[in-house]
């Protein structure tokens, strides 16, 4: 289970294990090892799966995967991998898949989660979530505006239409949720707002819902529509084709 | 986490918005069957208080505006897994379209159980009692503030609510 720090600040005694975690991605090449194991989801990743995505040696992707574990960034588990063959195939791998715990380092300090999970009660004591949704939604089409200006667009009905899911990936992508596009669905990885939404779940995830609606209709994405659809590992909202046109 | 010899009780209870032919209401009373079906294949379901038509919309143990829904689970992880992370979700974001809320009000309180005792509508009016009137506490809690069973350790995920003042703290289901 993930641990809760929620309402935390990065106060001094917080300060020095957050930056010792984060501090093990300033190499670039940590960096792109830890990119790998993310790009990877749920499913846990090998040393010989991060050696050939980068072309490094295993022994190197190695190095930098346990440091990464050190630092509490990775998580280790151990499995048998089937459905290969060759050398290794059948012998029990050590497999690494991105930790869920959260680091956090703002200097000067700054506890903005605090205040989110005040306003949250607030919301959720006076239930006003109807305002809230609206809000989000709102800002969901102002973001879509502002990243995509209507005038730029195709003519055409189809060209228009992929212009918009190109650019909703990109502004999903750009706000956390790692999304993976396929050719009827959206999946989102992962939820840029955990936390709260594990506190607060009807009240985030309808606002999360909201956001991502506002985005879709804001960047002009005909025929698609998000919904709620939580899915273990995954973002609580699902964007899918809706009609055939 | 399944603690032997203890089951996990749940009350809620809700005032509609209207009368439920209203069509305000049909949302709400069209997914009942599919969530109620989804409930009782889930895992870690043991019970739910229904009546001949399958559910218990028209029980109205505690007045006639008060809707109930009460549940028993093997354990608080797996009844959130049903109430949080399932279609179900859905219906709580819709929650306020559905049912009143008064910010004074508490409409959900959960509770351990022996395993073998099912809970009655009495027993659970007086914890939603208990939860009213003494915040949360051992005999009667919250997700967001939850207890072991007894002589158990409690590894939920909102440590963060039992580790925090105690206070009372509002149902975080319907309420």
């Amino acid at each position: 289970m993930a641990t809760y720090r929620l309402g935390g600040v990065t106060g001094p005694e917080q300060l020095e294990p957050d930056l010792g975690a984060l501090g093990a991605l300033a190499d670039r090449s940590r960096r792109a090892v830890y990119r790998v194991v993310c790009e990877a989801g749920a499913e846990a990743v090998s040393r010989d799966d991060v050696a050939a995505a980068l072309g490094v040696g295993r022994t190197l992707a190695a190095f930098h995967l346990d440091k990464l574990v050190d630092a509490g960034l990775l998580e280790v588990s151990f499995a048998r991998r089937t459905g290969r063959a060759g050398p290794g195939a059948g012998r029990t791998a050590k497999l690494y898949r991105r930790s869920a715990t959260e680091h956090t380092v703002t200097v000067p300090p700054r506890a903005y989660h605090r205040v989110a999970e005040l306003l949250a009660e607030a919301v959720e004591r006076t239930a006003a979530d109807a305002t809230l949704f609206a809000v989000a939604r709102e800002r969901g089409r102002a973001q879509a505006r502002a990243q995509a200006p209507a005038r730029d667009r195709p003519r055409r009905a189809r060209q228009a239409r992929q212009a918009g899911i190109d650019d909703l990936v990109r502004a999903l992508t750009e706000d956390g949720y790692e999304p993976v596009a396929g050719p009827d669905t959206v999946m989102l990885r992962n939820c840029p707002f955990h936390l709260l939404a594990e506190q607060f779940p009807p009240l985030v995830c309808g606002m999360n819902l909201a956001l991502v609606e506002g985005l879709v209709q804001g960047l002009g994405v005909t025929g698609w529509s998000a919904a709620t659809d939580p899915v273990p590992g995954h973002c609580c909202v699902r964007i899918s084709k809706s009609n055939q046109d | 986490m399944t603690v032997r010899g203890y089951h996990l009780a749940q009350l809620n209870v809700a005032r509609p918005v209207a009368s439920l032919d209203d069509p305000v209401m049909a949302d709400f009373v069209g997914g009942l069957a599919r969530l109620n079906a989804l409930a009782d294949n889930a895992p870690g379901f043991v019970w739910r208080l229904q009546d001949d038509d399958g559910d218990a919309t028209a029980l109205r143990p505690f007045g006639p505006d008060l809707m109930v829904n009460m549940s028993v689970w093997t354990s608080i992880e797996l009844l959130r897994e049903y109430v949080y992370r399932s279609a179900h979700l859905d219906l709580l974001r819709r929650r306020r379209e559905f049912f009143v809320h008064a910010p004074s009000e508490v409409y959900t309180v959960l509770w351990w159980v022996p395993a073998a005792h099912l809970p009655t509508v009495d027993e659970a009016w007086q914890r939603l009692e208990t939860l009213r009137t003494q915040g949360p506490g051992p005999d009667a809690f919250t997700f967001r503030a939850p207890f072991p069973p007894p002589g158990g350790a409690v590894a939920g995920p909102s440590s963060v609510a039992a580790r925090s003042d105690g206070r009372r703290t509002r149902g975080s289901v319907l309420g």
